[in-house]
């Protein structure tokens, strides 16, 4: 039996790949498979050609394949752009009545997709659905879990729109086993678990959600705006406040508003916008009132490719805005560490009150993987404010006021009993606009140098794996985690290990060093054209990175292309 | 009750002598007497200009962001605290220029703000040169042939867009601006007080004697609705030799508070967001 199946649904906009890709993610995930599933959409809500890829296997998986063993073609296009991307042996679904197809070719399964979708369903909207259950057939899942996954998908529709969507699914499902008798696709399964199917965006929602952010602002942006759907849809169940803002300026300075007053806030943006918010970061800097923004990140310059992903703002988010102040940048590479570094990201902007940046990217934003429940132990929210029974006793408060650690006691304007200003001029400790050098000299050092030395001794620990006895070590930030991972366990031997970090800013300097050094060999994988990575090791510790794989088309690596960078290394 | 010394701040002044912004000082501060809050429960946020500098010289909260962004964060924190009476200060080059965008969205987003627009037709700050509200011909070191831009008819716009309180002051009747002020702040949702006001250093033509000449008071006119929205737009496009100054539109109109119901719920501020129960939520993910 096969431990590993790669399925892609391939068709135009609009057509609701996304849809069977999340059910068949449940479907998957309810037979105890793990699944790791992108999505690769472009730029416009009709036509074109879009699609999901969804990969299936009993071990756990974080990353993708270059071929696909099934594709499912739902129009014409489909057929000749996938085909070339199948793996031997492979099995390509199509109608070729409707798509007027007469050629012969030994990967077909030629199904009336179409034809049992409005004759079953009324409608040719039931393709999905019929298209569900011929892969379940193909892959020998029981029906029974098919017709389940369907009731809870489509929940809030009518019953008639869930029987029709079971009938149409059943339909399919009858047609493959009765004209496709081989085993070929069938998977061993594994163990059903409770464990959680979500994508980056989603995990970056609920650890705001779970650090206690109330109030979200921000312009659509793609692949950014899940965030903003994902808060809004449980918003009125945990009381926040979603304000869709009329820019990116103001949404930062909204949020900047909304935490001076006392409220854990947050926006999120791609490259273009988050260019337009850069004034105001260097305002969080300056004002020392803490926010956290979210750079999902997509190929520039300029407008770019809106739906695809790259990793080329790095350079950019640890020197954005004018002046110099402290802050941090966290680079998840899972949706585990979305979600956590997400809460950690709301107590060290707390803390330090300073802007706290989330730097993803839309390949870890929109891909689905089944992941262990939150150990909401390991997310807890850790407030560094005066509290309001403390307040109560304040007459006499200035915000700025001269520390140790460059942090001042921050008040929440309304509780004390004095006020709060605070201001985007040079200030005096009082919050008012001054013009003395020497105030001007204590301030820089309280807002960058305290505030960064302080920042440094927290960072986050960079992931180090199978270092020990390696030829290679391949290092990266980010969403390459996935694919580091899977080509360090493929590769055999152990010749190659990796180190992943999670936060790139304060850099993990020390880190960095203690793990490289004895290095034979250093190999950064990167989604950018610049070596952005390289060159920061360079920079912050000295070291020369050997070599550097890049890749900014625009796609995310995958295993295969990796391992073949690889194969001359090794 | 707080008395006027309750507003004094210890900041230096930094306006030049004369200025018409200390008109507008003293009418913010005899305001907020009438008002009856304690400073700590009321905030001024500002953008940058000469106008932006006046929370400093009152004793409330003080957000002083960025130039042009003194809507935003004002948005932000009533949303965070509707229990925070918000006023913003702002000038012409702030609020009509650089922050346009924030003026027309935050009038639609109807929260229950007060702006007063210091506007002195002239960039300050800067030293001289025109703003969007500066006349037509007027002669800067940048517009060396006279400004050749229409000016941008203030109250004329905020009526079009929907404001519920649109008014004018004159920064030399700080007793009437003061008044202005209130009924501002007592209006439910956004109001707009444009302030007429001479910048004696660089606006060489709308002085003071200039505008004495011209004033007039348009609420002593009995027979002025200000709810009649024509008629508002008319009493706004009046100029050249009689200038209103008053209450020119005022209607009550559904906030953003009542429509987001925010303020049947504590101020988010008072959340308690300790450990956060998001078990409810995972399961949607399961």
């Amino acid at each position: 039996m096969r431990n590993e199946l790669t399925i892609k649904i391939a068709g135009e906009a609009g057509q609701g790949m996304q849809t069977i890709g999340i059910a068949l993610c449940k479907l998957f995930k309810r037979v105890g498979l793990n699944i790791f599933s992108h999505q690769d959409v472009m730029s416009r809500i009709r036509g074109g050609n879009n699609f999901t890829q969804v990969r299936i296997s009993d071990r756990p998986l974080y990353t993708l394949r270059r071929l696909s063993d099934i594709v499912v073609a739902l129009d014409k296009n489909s057929v000749a752009l996938h085909r070339r991307d199948m793996s031997s042996g492979g099995l390509l679904i199509l109608d070729k009545k409707t798509f007027k197809i007469s050629d012969e070719d030994s990967v077909f399964l030629d199904v009336p997709l179409y034809d049992m979708a409005k004759n079953i369903g009324g409608s040719e909207l039931f393709v999905n659905s019929v298209a569900l259950g011929i892969l379940g057939g193909v892959i020998r899942i029981e029906f029974n879990n098919m017709a389940e996954i369907l009731t809870n998908i489509f929940l809030d529709k009518s019953e008639d729109i869930i029987k029709k969507n079971i009938d149409t699914a059943k339909a399919g499902y009858d047609f493959s086993r009765e004209n496709f008798r081989k085993d070929a696709f069938a998977l061993e399964t594994g163990e059903v678990r409770e464990n959680l199917l979500m994508n980056g965006h989603d995990a970056v929602a609920l650890g705001a959600i779970r650090a206690g952010c109330k109030f979200y602002s921000a312009y659509p942006m793609s692949p950014s705006t899940p965030i903003m759907n994902v808060i809004a849809g449980l918003a009125k169940d945990f009381n926040i406040v979603v304000e869709q803002a009329e820019d990116e300026i103001a949404a930062i300075n909204m949020i900047l508003g909304a935490s001076f007053a006392g409220v854990r806030s947050m926006c999120a943006t791609s490259g273009g916008g988050f260019a337009l918010m850069v004034e105001g970061l260097s305002l969080s800097g300056m004002t020392e009132t803490p926010i956290v923004v979210v750079d999902a990140q997509r190929p520039a310059p300029a407008t770019g490719f809106p739906t695809r992903t790259e990793q080329a703002d790095l350079d950019y988010l640890i020197h954005a805005g004018h002046g110099e102040f402290a802050r941090a940048v966290f680079s998840p590479g899972t949706i585990e560490q979305a979600f956590y570094l997400t809460v950690r990201a709301f107590n060290l902007a707390e803390k330090y009150q300073v802007p706290v940046l989330i730097m993803t990217d839309q390949h870890l934003a929109e891909s689905y993987r089944n992941i262990e429940m939150f150990d909401l132990d390991k997310a807890k929210v850790k407030r560094s404010i005066i509290s309001k029974e403390d307040s109560k006793k304040i007459t006499n408060y200035k915000r700025y006021q001269f520390t140790e650690s460059g942090v001042s006691p921050r008040a929440i304007p309304s509780w004390i009993e004095d006020v709060v200003y605070v201001d985007s001029d040079e200030h005096t400790e009082e919050g008012h606009i001054t013009e003395s050098a020497q105030i001007r000299t204590r301030m820089v050092e309280k807002r960058f140098s305290k505030k960064m030395a302080g920042l440094s001794k927290e960072i986050e620990k960079p992931t180090a794996y199978n270092l020990r006895g390696a030829k290679i070590i391949l290092i990266g930030f980010g969403s390459t985690y996935g694919v580091m991972k899977e080509v360090t366990d493929a590769v055999k031997n152990k010749k190659i290990g990796f180190v992943h970090l999670s936060q790139v800013w304060p850099f993990p300097g020390k880190e960095i060093i203690a793990l490289l050094k004895n290095v034979k060999r250093t190999i950064t994988v990167e989604n950018n054209a610049a070596a952005q990575l390289a060159r920061l090791i360079r920079r912050e510790t000295g070291i020369k990175i050997d070599k550097s794989i890049l890749k900014f088309d625009g796609r995310p690596f995958d295993l295969d292309f990796l391992l073949e960078r690889l194969k001359k290394e090794l | 009750m707080p008395e006027m010394k309750d507003f004094m701040s210890n900041d230096e002044i930094a306006w030049c002598p004369g200025c018409g912004d200390f008109g507008i000082l003293t009418a913010v501060k005899k305001a907020l007497v009438k008002l009856g809050k304690p400073p700590k429960d009321i905030l001024l946020t500002s953008g940058i200009g000469q106008a932006a500098k006046l929370p400093h010289y009152v004793k409330c909260n003080c957000f002083n962001g960025l130039h042009g962004r003194a809507l935003p964060p004002a948005a932000g924190a009533k949303i965070a605290n509707h229990a925070l009476t918000v006023l913003v200060t702002t000038g012409d080059g702030d609020c009509y220029g650089e922050g346009g965008n924030h003026l027309i969205h935050n009038i639609r987003r109807n929260l229950d703000i007060t702006v007063i627009v210091h506007n002195n037709q002239i960039y300050g700050l800067t030293k001289g040169q025109a703003s969007p509200t500066t006349d037509a011909g007027y002669v800067t070191r940048v517009q060396t042939a006279g400004v050749i831009l229409e000016p941008l008819h203030p109250l004329e716009m905020v009526i079009a867009l929907g404001a519920g309180f649109v008014a004018r002051g004159y920064s030399a009747d700080s007793e009437h601006l003061s008044w202005l002020i209130l009924e501002g702040i007592n209006h439910k949702g956004f109001a707009l007080i444009d302030v007429l006001q001479p910048c004696v250093t660089f606006n060489k033509k709308n002085t003071y004697e200039w505008y004495s000449k011209r004033i007039y008071k348009v609420n002593e006119d009995p027979s002025y609705n200000p709810q009649d929205k024509i008629a508002a737009f008319k009493k706004a496009s009046e100029g050249g030799e009689r200038i209103p100054i008053g209450i020119i539109y005022r209607v009550e109109k559904e906030t953003y508070e009542d429509k987001s119901g925010i303020n049947k719920r504590p101020p988010l501020v008072e959340e308690n967001i300790e450990n956060i129960d998001i078990g409810a939520a995972l399961k949607d993910f399961v």
